[in-house]
């Protein structure tokens, strides 16, 4: 089935919607008007997009220190999320987390997390509540190539693959966790040939691509509504900048193998299929940047003028009052 | 003597035992070309290669169970978890397992291992990357909890936990590796169970660990100028504990501060306070005062962490009450 023609607007806004918002972080960061630490998606767009683009509102997701793509591809609001990542009391989490927690409940995003294979067992769990409730809710589980390694990890796997709990293991391989080349860190070409040790689907696709990504995402979401049970999908993509902003991430990896996988940016590729398509003209494509560029700057701006919290809210949400 | 920095400090006693002691190898994420996050172990895989300075997957509980075992069948593995928080992953390897394993055998068996890890807030590095959690490690009999504050007491004391028998938990504030000291040049060892006293003093006691042991200096200097004279007590090794050098300096000054940057509830100056209550009562003039962090996790907003971190302002105002009475 072809994809619907606004599908592939939405996933093109979101894209660049992630990839303007990451430029801006990573700019804001280096005027040190963002404290502690960020790691950026850019270069992954089609991961989180095309993933996300497959599901509604009440779907869960569980993302991970570089989570700013996942949350804006669940819907996630950039003001709050500008003045989350600035610390700002306006913010998401009232500038208690910041850029490694986010999260927003209302929209099932069950927070980015500082702890690489936190996110997996998590997934399990909100898979189980939809299975248990009785909805055809879904979880997806955004996880790296690193985390794949995580005993967390495969528990929840065996977990959801015994009970066929409704989760869609994502597996984000940009071939690095932090300066681990994959290649060194796992003894299977595929983190998706992990899925024959549970008993589930393991699907590799281009990670770039997002209509494939899309498309493969489709069929897990589907297979996982039905009560069938897990898939782990597996994405092949690669971050451009270092691990952290701050990182040149270039100590672990070589200039030609950041600039070949840099000619394969997901955001030119999609680009280019949707003009060549007619599914959008240059000038449609313009009026959505300025449209993001403007979201943005208003969200920076929102983000600016807000005040830190008070010291008085230093031990409040420790607990239900 | 030369002058090195906290981080330094370590590699140079990673580097002495490593050449004196085939059997010591490292293990963990990120230690061998990238160096370690904090460019601790920078260059030692250069000197000793890939056998003895392991990268390893993401992978806490295979990290410190892979040391565990290995050391019970006699290597000495220095382990390194990124940063403490994320023991809790593997935590079972360490305190199931390293911890109980000599006692559970009815003493037949060693496992001289070291986990090192980097400890505290400051960096804006939010909840799960902040944390100080000594406590949870002094309460499990087993293990030795080391935490340093000085670039020579860090060397001397990591060259003991290589040598020692037993589990060792290495702590290392992440704010103190940019921090520079004198350190004795070749080997040397400082034991477990020796408190420093890091200022002479008559009035107070205050006993603080780690980065705190500065801002505690600082508040001291401060406090001179209005005429009270505070003693410094750093443990230096919270399990086991000094406890005569803090009681001797208690019954000095018969007044007990005690700083920490882990939260108050529960946390390490709660031992240290219920032992002086215990043995030196008597010789107290008054309260016991903890000066630590409030009971709630490390926020991220640069607002929130620094009133969540004690501050120098809090150790003085915290000594005064109790020197003022
Ligand atoms: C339990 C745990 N171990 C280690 C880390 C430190 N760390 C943060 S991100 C990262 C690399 C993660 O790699 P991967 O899962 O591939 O995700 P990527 O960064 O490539 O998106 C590491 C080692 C952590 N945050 N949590
Ligand atoms: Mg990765």
């Amino acid at each position: 089935m072809p994809i619907p023609k606004k599908k592939m607007i939405e996933m093109y806004t979101t894209m660049m919607k992630i990839r303007m918002f990451e430029t801006k972080v990573s700019e804001l960061f280096a005027a040190n008007k963002i404290p502690g630490v960020v790691h950026l998606y850019i270069g992954e767009e089609a991961v989180a997009t095309g993933v996300c683009a497959t599901l509604r509102d009440t779907d869960y997701i569980t993302s991970t220190h570089r989570g700013h793509g996942h949350l804006l591809a669940k819907g996630g609001d950039v003001k709050l999320m500008l003045a989350e990542v600035f610390g700002k009391k306006t913010g998401y989490c009232k500038g208690k987390g910041g850029s490694m927690h986010i999260a927003d409940i209302d929209l099932g995003i069950l927070g980015a997390n500082g702890i690489v294979g936190g996110g997996p067992p998590l997934a399990a769990g909100a898979a189980l509540a939809a299975q248990y409730k009785g909805t055809d809710g879904v979880a997806v589980c955004f996880f790296g190539d690193g985390a794949s390694n995580q005993g967390t990890t495969h528990e929840a796997m065996n977990l959801a693959a015994c009970w066929k709990l409704p989760v869609v293991f994502v597996n984000e391989n940009n071939m690095y966790g932090l300066s681990s080349c994959a290649l060194n860190t796992m003894c299977v070409a595929d983190v998706a040939d992990r899925a024959a040790a549970f008993g589930i689907p393991g699907v590799v696709v281009d990670g770039n691509d997002v209509i494939a990504v899309y498309e493969a995402a489709v069929e897990a979401v589907k297979r996982a509504r039905k009560g069938q049970g897990p898939t782990l999908l597996e994405c092949k993509t690669y971050r451009h900048r270092g691990h952290t902003e701050g990182d040149p991430g270039t100590a672990y990896r070589s200039k030609e193998e950041i600039e070949e996988w840099k000619k394969k940016d997901p955001i030119p590729r999609f680009e280019k299929r949707l003009l060549q398509g007619k599914v959008l003209t240059k000038q449609t494509m313009e009026s959505i940047l300025t449209t993001i560029a403007n979201e943005l700057a208003a969200g920076e701006q929102f983000a600016e003028e807000s005040p830190y919290p008070e010291t008085s809210d230093l031990t409040t949400d420790v607990y239900v009052d | 003597m030369p002058t090195m920095n906290f981080a330094e400090a370590i590699r140079d006693a990673l580097r002495i035992e490593m050449e004196r002691d085939p059997n010591v190898y490292l293990i963990g994420e990120d230690v061998g070309t990238f160096g370690n996050v904090f460019g601790v172990t920078k260059g030692l895989i250069d000197q000793f290669g890939e056998k003895r300075v392991r990268d390893t997957p993401i992978t806490e509980s295979a990290i410190i169970g892979a040391a565990v075992g290995s050391a019970a069948c006699g290597l000495r593995p220095v382990a390194e978890i990124m940063y403490i928080d994320f023991i809790g992953v593997a935590l079972d390897q360490l305190y199931n397992q390293a911890a109980k394993m000599r006692y559970m055998f009815g003493g037949k068996i060693t496992i001289p291992m070291v986990l090192r890890s980097a400890c505290g807030a400051g960096r804006g590095s939010a909840a799960q990357h902040s944390q100080s959690l000594e406590a949870w490690f002094m309460h499990v009999p087993g293990l030795r909890v080391v935490m340093p504050s000085t670039p020579a007491d860090a060397k001397g004391l990591l060259i003991t936990a290589i040598r020692d028998d037993n589990p060792v938990v290495f702590l290392e504030h992440k704010l103190l590796y940019n921090t520079k000291g004198e350190v004795p040049e070749g080997e040397y060892t400082i034991p477990f169970g020796q408190a420093d006293i890091k200022r002479e003093g008559k009035d107070v006691t205050v006993v603080a660990t780690a980065r705190m042991v500065h801002y505690a200096l600082n508040a001291a200097e401060k406090l001179a100028a209005d005429g009270i004279d505070v003693e410094i007590v750093d443990p230096r090794t919270l399990s086991p504990l000094d406890e005569d050098t803090i009681l001797d300096s208690v019954k000095k000054t018969h007044k007990l501060v005690i700083v920490h940057e882990e939260v108050k509830f529960a946390g390490s100056g709660a031992e240290i306070a219920a032992m002086v209550a215990e043995k030196a009562f008597d010789y107290l003039d008054g309260p016991i005062l903890r000066v630590a962090a409030p009971f709630c996790p490390v926020p991220f907003a640069p607002s929130l962490e620094t009133e969540f971190i004690p501050s120098e302002e809090k150790i003085i105002e915290g000594v005064k009450t109790v020197v003022q009475g």
